[in-house]
């Protein structure tokens, strides 16, 4: 069975690793309350998606 | 190969997912809305669709074959008698899916899933027993502030008598 050959280095491994980065989750304005929420899902803050209620917000 | 196979299995056996795909459209159909998964959500919703197609033919045999599905005597008579005639002739698309954001826990998607002609009425409802729970929260703690108040007077009442 074909195996390496030698250890990778800490450096090396960690070079891979410097690709392996965090997104920015894509957020916009709710057209309903105007509080920043993920785009396609419904507002958390108000319930409202894409101008129709789905839900009541506790409190 | 799986190419072109369609579904999902959920994680679940044939006859554990036949059950959860029965018992997510019997709430459906009961509540009009319900909140799953993503996943769920999507596989539900084809599921119901054909069953509110069905049941649309409003004869013997396609209530028998609903009734085979839907466990509940009461939630077949809803929706030959109510959700029916709520739907009208719309030609399909009897249910709407709109996603919520990750799952506290194990950061699963969230959907609701709910059919489109009873968004309104469920709404209206949802308010009035919200204005409810908020009236009687009210209610609450003005009883408490009261007591609250009452507990005050007593220990000054005490207080004076052992001064007097």
């Amino acid at each position: 069975m074909p195996n390496p050959k030698r250890r990778w280095s800490k450096s090396r491994r960690d070079k891979h690793r410097t690709h392996y980065k965090a997104t920015v989750p894509s957020m916009g304005k709710c057209s309903n309350c105007g509080e920043l929420k993920l785009t396609h899902r419904a507002c958390p803050s108000c319930g409202y998606y894409n101008e129709r209620s789905m839900f009541l917000p506790k409190s | 190969m799986r190419h072109r196979v369609r579904g999902r299995k959920l994680g679940r056996t044939a006859s554990h997912r036949a059950a959860l795909l029965n018992s997510l459209a019997t709430a459906l159909l009961k509540h009009k809305r319900i909140q799953t998964t993503l996943p769920k959500a999507k596989e539900a919703r084809s599921y119901v669709e054909t069953l509110i197609t069905k049941a649309r033919k409003n004869d013997l045999h396609s209530r028998r074959q609903i009734m085979s599905v839907i466990n509940d005597k009461e939630v077949v008579k809803e929706l030959f008698n109510e959700i029916i005639k709520k739907i009208g002739d719309r030609p399909g698309g009897y249910t709407r899916i709109v996603k919520l954001g990750n799952r506290m826990g194990d950061d699963a998607e969230m959907a609701i899933l709910e059919l489109v002609d009873f968004n309104d009425v469920i709404n209206a409802k949802a308010e009035e027993h919200k204005e409810k729970r908020e009236a009687k929260a009210k209610a609450k703690k003005e009883n408490q502030e009261k007591e609250v108040a009452e507990e005050a007077n007593v220990v000054e009442e005490t207080a004076a008598k052992e001064v007097n």
